[in-house]
Formats: C-alpha cells, sequence, structure tokens
C-alpha cells in the first residue's frame, strides 16, 4: 500500500498512521477528502502525502489559497490605483506575480510604478507616514488569517490621525466558499480536512453547519505531515462509525472559540461585501469584506475611480476547476506547459500555496516516482 | 525588500521583551532574526519574555507553548524556501 516514502521526520510514525487509516476504509468504498488550506496543499505534494494514504482516499484540493482567488478585474483596479498620481502600492511578495489582464504589479513595477513589497499591513502604514506627500495604498488579500492584522492596521492609522494611507480590501471568507463547494453538483465529498490558521482566528464553531446541515466530518489540522494523516485517520474514524462532528486535531494552537479580539476588530472595520468574485468560482454570496461607512477615509475603493470591470479568465485556464477540486493540476490543459510557476497563466501556479505550484514544484517528481515504483 | 512572503503562513517566535510605553509591541526572535511584532490580537492574555507566539504578517494570532514552537519551527526549516523567503520577508520589515 505504502509505494513510495519521501523523507520526513517521523516517517515511521507517518507509516503506521496510514496503516491505520486503512484498517478503516470500507472495501470497495471510495473516500474523497477535501482540504480547503493553500498550506495543507503544500505539505501535501511536499512530503508526497498521497502516496501514504490507500488508492481508495483521494486527496482534494480546495479553494483556500487567498492570492489564488483574487479575481483579474480586481488585480487590473489595483494596478489602476498603483498607477494615479502620488500613489505607492504596496503588497504582500506573494501578490507581486498575479496576472490581470496587462500583467502584474511586477511588470509594472518593472515599467516604473512605485509598488513595494511589504511584509505587514504596518510596514505600508509606516511607508505613508515617512512619506506624507503621497498617497500609500496597501493591497489588502487573505482570508481572517490576514483580515485582523489589516483591521488593526486601519484602527492604528485612525487613531494616529494618518490621512494618505488607505486599504484596497479583498480580503475573502472561508466559509461561503466551502458551502459553494458543498452545494457544487460537480463534486461528491467525504469530508474535510479543515483549515488551521483561519481557524486560529475563527474558531471550529462556524464549521458545524457542514456537519449538522450537509452529513460531512471536518477536522481542523495543523500544517505538519502527522497533524494531515492524524486528521485523516479522525475524519475516517467518523466515517466508519457513521458519525459527522466538527473535531480538532489541532487543539494546541487553535482554541474552540477562536481569537475574539480579532474577531471584533475585523468586525469593527469591515462588513460583509453582498456578493464578491472568486477567480474560478464566479460571485458568491457574502463571500467577502469591505471597508465599514466609519473607515471610508481608509478605504482605496471610494478614494479612487476603479474601473471595476469584470475580465474572464484565460480560456485555457482551468484554475476554477482545480480550485474547486474537480481536476488535479496536471490534469489541466496548460499545466507545466504554457503555465509554468515563471509564466504563469492561472493564479494557481503563482502561490506556493497553490495547487498548481506545489505539484509543479514537488509533486511530478513524486508522481513520476510513483509511477516507476508501481511499475516494476 | 526581497522575499516573497506566503500570506497564510504562522510563524513562531519567542517573545524577548515588551515594548516600553507601548504595550502591544514586542521584540521577538523568530529563527535568529529580531523584530518589533505587534501583539494587541492577544488582549487579555499575558505575555512577557520567553513566551512563545505564533506570527502572521507582523502580529500575534496565539499564544503557543514551546513545544508546539520548537516542532513547528523544525517543520517549517524542512519545507525550505518558502520559510527562507519568509524570514526575508520578516528581516525587512520596520514596524512601529
Amino acid at each position: 500500500m505504502v509505494r513510495f516514502v519521501d523523507e520526513f521526520r517521523d516517517a515511521d510514525k507517518a507509516q503506521a498512521l496510514a496503516a491505520r487509516i486503512a484498517e478503516r476504509c470500507e472495501p470497495g468504498r471510495e473516500y474523497k477528502l477535501m482540504e480547503v488550506c493553500g498550506g495543507h496543499t503544500h505539505t501535501i505534494y511536499k512530503h508526497g502525502l498521497e502516496d501514504y494514504l490507500p488508492e481508495t482516499v483521494t486527496l482534494v484540493h480546495g479553494p483556500g489559497c487567498p492570492v489564488c482567488v483574487i479575481p483579474m478585474g480586481r488585480v487590473d483596479d489595483a494596478m489602476h490605483i498603483a498607477a494615479q498620481p502620488d500613489v505607492i502600492m504596496t503588497s504582500f511578495g506573494d501578490m507581486m506575480r498575479v496576472p490581470g489582464s496587462h500583467g502584474s504589479f511586477l511588470d509594472s513595477k518593472a515599467a516604473g510604478t512605485d509598488i513595494r513589497m511589504v511584509y505587514s499591513p504596518l510596514d505600508a502604514l509606516k511607508i505613508a507616514k515617512q512619506n506624507p506627500e503621497k498617497r500609500v495604498v496597501f493591497m489588502a488579500i487573505g482570508f481572517e488569517t490576514t483580515a485582523p492584522s489589516t483591521a488593526m492596521t486601519v484602527l492604528r492609522a485612525a487613531a494616529d490621525g494618518i490621512d494618505n494611507f488607505s486599504i484596497f480590501c479583498n480580503h475573502v471568507t472561508i466559509i461561503p466558499a466551502i458551502k459553494a463547494i458543498l452545494d457544487s453538483p460537480d463534486l461528491r465529498l467525504d469530508g474535510f480536512i479543515g483549515p488551521g490558521h483561519v481557524s486560529t482566528v475563527i474558531g471550529c464553531r462556524p464549521y458545524e453547519f457542514i456537519a449538522r446541515g450537509y452529513g460531512k466530518p471536518l477536522v481542523v489540522a495543523g500544517f505538519e505531515p502527522l497533524d494531515i494523516l492524524q486528521s485523516i485517520y479522525m475524519i475516517m474514524g467518523q466515517l466508519a462509525e457513521g458519525r459527522c462532528e466538527v473535531d480538532n486535531q489541532y487543539t494546541r494552537v487553535v482554541p474552540w472559540d477562536g481569537n475574539l479580539k480579532a474577531l471584533q476588530v475585523i468586525n469593527e472595520v469591515m462588513e460583509l461585501r453582498p456578493y464578491f468574485e472568486w477567480r474560478g468560482l464566479g460571485f458568491i454570496s457574502h463571500s467577502a469584506l469591505r471597508v465599514r461607512d466609519a473607515y471610508a477615509r481608509f478605504d482605496a475603493e471610494r478614494l479612487f475611480d476603479l474601473p471595476g470591470v469584470r475580465v474572464a479568465d484565460p480560456k485555457a485556464c482551468q484554475c476554477g476547476e482545480v480550485l474547486k477540486g474537480v481536476l488535479k493540476p496536471w490534469e489541466c490543459k496548460v499545466f507545466g506547459t504554457a503555465c509554468t510557476p515563471e509564466t504563469p497563466i492561472g493564479t494557481c501556479m503563482v502561490s506556493p500555496e497553490g495547487a498548481c505550484a506545489a505539484y509543479y514544484n514537488f509533486g511530478r517528481f513524486t508522481r513520476t516516482r510513483v509511477m516507476e515504483a508501481t511499475r516494476t | 525588500m526581497g522575499g516573497e512572503s506566503e500570506v497564510c503562513l504562522g510563524i513562531p517566535g519567542e517573545v524577548m521583551e515588551i515594548i516600553e510605553d507601548r504595550p502591544d509591541l514586542a521584540r521577538v526572535d523568530v529563527s535568529g532574526v529580531r523584530r518589533l511584532i505587534n501583539i494587541g490580537l492577544l488582549e487579555g492574555e499575558e505575555v512577557g519574555p520567553g513566551d512563545w507566539i505564533l506570527i502572521h504578517v507582523g502580529f500575534a494570532l496565539s499564544k503557543i507553548d514551546e513545544g508546539e514552537a520548537k516542532a513547528a519551527m523544525q517543520f517549517l526549516e524542512s519545507i525550505g524556501q518558502a520559510y527562507a523567503d519568509e524570514l526575508t520577508a520578516l528581516s525587512g520589515s520596520r514596524i512601529e
């Protein structure tokens, strides 16, 4: 059953866990489990975890890569802001290569636009303080993991009376994306490996509708290979016993109720949008955050006149199917040929958390070796 | 600034000191890189030198125990480039 093992700490324990997972498989039944978080996808490919699992257990990669879900139109809007007079655009590094319809931040920076990489939104705020004659905009992306940091930065800007700082808010929320996938007719899933760091903020309760309303187990998992295998073992245990509950494998970091202060600051600064477009998934109701009226002066969407044009993904790109878990990265027509991490067509190839980039960097080698090993 | 940080990556760091007059800021050591980190999201929890925190884009998201921090660090070091990039990005950070 274990065909190929990539080297990592506690590989013996992983094999033992894999054997116990196999014991929990019902003969003749196929299992499809989705890992929602891009960080998990990265670990799974990096360590070849799929090779530990019985062939009847398939891992499906979900939409939890915040860079991957930003639609082209929003990238174009951000580039439009960056091109305005006296603007300094600031962004996390992994947003830099995300393609819009006229290239990426990186292309634009190379052409002379003032776009700067920052580690933290607070670094963007500092740039605003140091450049009072400029308008500094922070390209805010991420799930609930990152939204509190953006909100805290806006609160800090308000407290310090900084009037040349704003955010272009593209924060998205994980629950509506999971619901959209559950409602999608394309995919039949048996359970979910729940995201780790998002849950540090939102806790475990928001997932309860998945167990109650859809009858699927979800186990919040840590990021190490053993965490992921352990959570799969826990999901398989629920399935074997006919249970469906929300469980927490990552109790050492994730409190059941999340981080209340973080939720409070998000709620103070931001509110749900009626709808938001996700690349590949289309429009999803109440799935993203915008700046509340009380903080309108920090909202780049109101300060700048945005084109706001919806741009369809390139025809060749199948990121939507990959984000929904309908296609594996290597099943996309342009994977590894026209679309590579150096010249990405779709977002899944950009971020290290994107399923395609993770598979391109690690998985394909493992897969080749697995194929070779099974041939002999 | 270099280093393409991953928006999802949480990294453990050890609190060295809380900044005087700024109870929301701590000097933190992350694999040898010492930078200021905002601990305002840990309101209500006691944080002091020797405590370990999980850091995400310049903010502490939660307190973690030392065993978890060490295990997480070992794991992050094993993932190679993504963690190296995160540390490069962190070392360029000058939050206040």
